[in-house]
């Protein structure tokens, strides 16, 4: 019984959260918030038109893009900055000044430099995710262990060897899970990035739908997918973190 | 190089740390000679320094006054030539027994690396136990493991900093029994720290024993027992009850008669800036 409880409580509550979605819209008598099972239809209807693989497709392409973008300048900006102490007191600063900015403030601004191609959404994703990464880079660096530094120094190491064999790798189960974070932010604000005057992409469907005809059970089945994709995701990016060269880091977790 | 002279040398040495108001002496006017292949242990109560002295013979602090010689020159910093093994364990966690056993040999070939640490891991009786990591090994092991990687080094001097302080009782007996097998083996200058005075008399040839805080020299003691040592011998006992009696410390527990100095003194100050 008790090994079945990890499957069985969540199908129970799927299913309990489904049908109490199903009783309220029905009990309210509403005309435009879709019932379940019209949302199932209206995925069916968007996978008959052919438009929602292009569309996942589009989406997974700017957040993959932005993001990949967003870790090849955080990890190594966030690793410099925790290692030399002076060019973090020059630039954290301006990281701390931009942090705070949400995305969807940045909207005026990509449209102006990149106009409304692709680059404005990858834009958007990037900025999202680059200052959780870089952050959580910098405070990997300040957190190793004084012992594993102290022992490389002793063998000799120096300068990039010192950087490649014992900094980064002592860095790397934070730096995963800062990415796995980070991850989540970018996919959260694919939505938004996708308000900019793309015609693709799961937040495009999302506002095209509201727009053309009030079609809220498109709007909710690209909700649905949005959901189940970051899901998706998550998962993968988890499978980073059961290798051993970084499982130590997570043993408190098992 | 002059091999009869000490290898060590530790000259007029003198360690403060900031304090609050004033400057905290923590170590004072320390002379100490270590000769080539010689085991010495220092020991001395928790918070005399003992183990801010080690860091500063291997270069890790620079001491307020004096100078630290190896072979005749001034340390200036760490050197692979001089191997230090920690007392809260410095094994790498995201590599494997052998990898971390093969460290310091990283400008060797694999080919040239593997046989020796295949020497080390069974010197320290590690077999089977090659592939896996750190964090699937008991304390010991991984301690056990990081001597191999201080060794597989080939240094001429191994510091080490209470390396068996974590360890249960009956682990800590059989460290130290490998340890001098290894050492007779190898014949490696070990300079070692402790609090544990029995631990010092079953290892060393000699024994420093440090005061409280500020940390002086009380005595320079020859251990002169042969190995492998007999913990049951009145000359083992004798031994070590000088070194008690020289930390000032009763070797009766609950009485207050023969302890001149109080045992109390010995527990007194352990501020953590001098617990390095």
């Amino acid at each position: 019984m008790k090994r079945w409880l990890p499957v069985l409580l969540p199908i129970v509550s799927i299913i309990a959260g489904v049908s109490l979605w199903d009783l309220v819209v029905v009990l309210s008598h509403t005309d435009i918030f879709p019932r379940p099972h019209e949302v199932l239809l209206a995925i069916g209807e968007l996978i008959s038109r052919g438009v929602l693989f292009n569309y996942i497709i589009a989406s997974l392409f700017r957040v993959g893009v932005g993001f990949t973008l967003a870790a090849l300048v955080g990890v190594p900006l966030g690793l410099a900055l925790g290692w030399f102490r002076p060019a973090l007191w020059a630039i954290n600063p301006i990281i701390q000044i931009l942090r705070p900015i949400s995305p969807i403030a940045w909207i005026p601004v990509a449209i102006l430099w990149f106009h409304v191609d692709d680059r404005a959404p990858i834009f958007l994703i990037f900025l999202a995710s680059v200052f959780p990464i870089t952050v959580s880079s910098i405070a990997a660096v300040q957190n190793i262990q004084p012992v594993y530094v102290r022992a490389a120094e002793n063998f000799g190491l120096r300068g990039f060897a010192l950087f490649r064999r014992v900094i980064f790798p002592a860095c790397l189960p934070q730096i995963l899970t800062s990415l796995r974070i980070a991850m989540g932010i970018a996919w959260l604000v694919v939505v938004a990035a996708e308000m900019i005057a793309v015609n693709s992409g799961l937040g495009y469907l999302i506002i095209d739908a509201r727009n053309a005809g009030k079609r809220y059970d498109l709007v909710v089945a690209g909700m649905l997918m949005i959901g189940l994709i970051g899901l998706f995701l998550d998962f993968l990016i988890r499978q980073l973190e059961t290798f051993d060269e970084v499982k130590w880091g997570y043993s408190q977790r098992n | 190089m002059d091999k009869k002279g000490p290898t060590i040398q530790v000259r007029g040495l003198r360690m403060n740390f900031p304090g609050k108001t004033a400057p905290i002496a923590v170590l004072e006017n320390i002379d100490l000679e270590v000769f080539r292949g010689e085991f010495v242990c220092i020991v001395g109560p928790s918070g005399c320094g003992k183990s801010t002295l080690l860091n500063i013979i291997a270069g890790f602090f620079e001491p307020t006054s004096g100078e630290v010689l190896i072979n005749g020159t001034q340390v200036s910093g760490p050197d692979p030539q001089r191997i230090f093994v920690f007392q809260e364990n410095g094994v790498f966690p995201w590599l494997t027994v052998e990898q971390n056993i093969g460290f310091g040999l990283d400008q060797l070939s694999p080919q040239e690396k593997a046989p020796i640490i295949q020497r080390y891991v069974d010197m320290v009786g590690l077999n089977k136990f090659e592939k896996l990591y750190p964090r699937e090994l008991s304390g010991g092991m991984r301690q056990r493991v990081e001597i191999a990687r201080a060794l597989a080094a080939n240094p001429d001097i191994i510091y080490m900093d209470e390396p068996f302080g974590a360890l249960d009782f009956l682990t800590r007996l059989k460290m130290r029994t490998d340890l001098t097998r290894i050492w007779q083996e190898e014949r490696k200058t070990i300079l070692f720290v402790t609090h544990d005075i029995e631990e010092s008399v079953q290892l060393a040839d000699r024994v420093i024993v440090l005061s409280p805080r500020p940390g002086k020299i009380l005595k320079d003691l020859t251990i002169d027992l042969p190995r492998p040592r007999d913990l049951d011998s009145s000359a083992y006992l004798e031994t070590r009850d000088e070194i008690f009696h020289t930390m000032g410390m009763s070797l009766r527990v609950g009485s207050d008669q023969d302890s001149p100095g109080g045992s109390t003194a010995i527990e007194s100050g352990r501020p953590s800036t001098a617990s390095l």
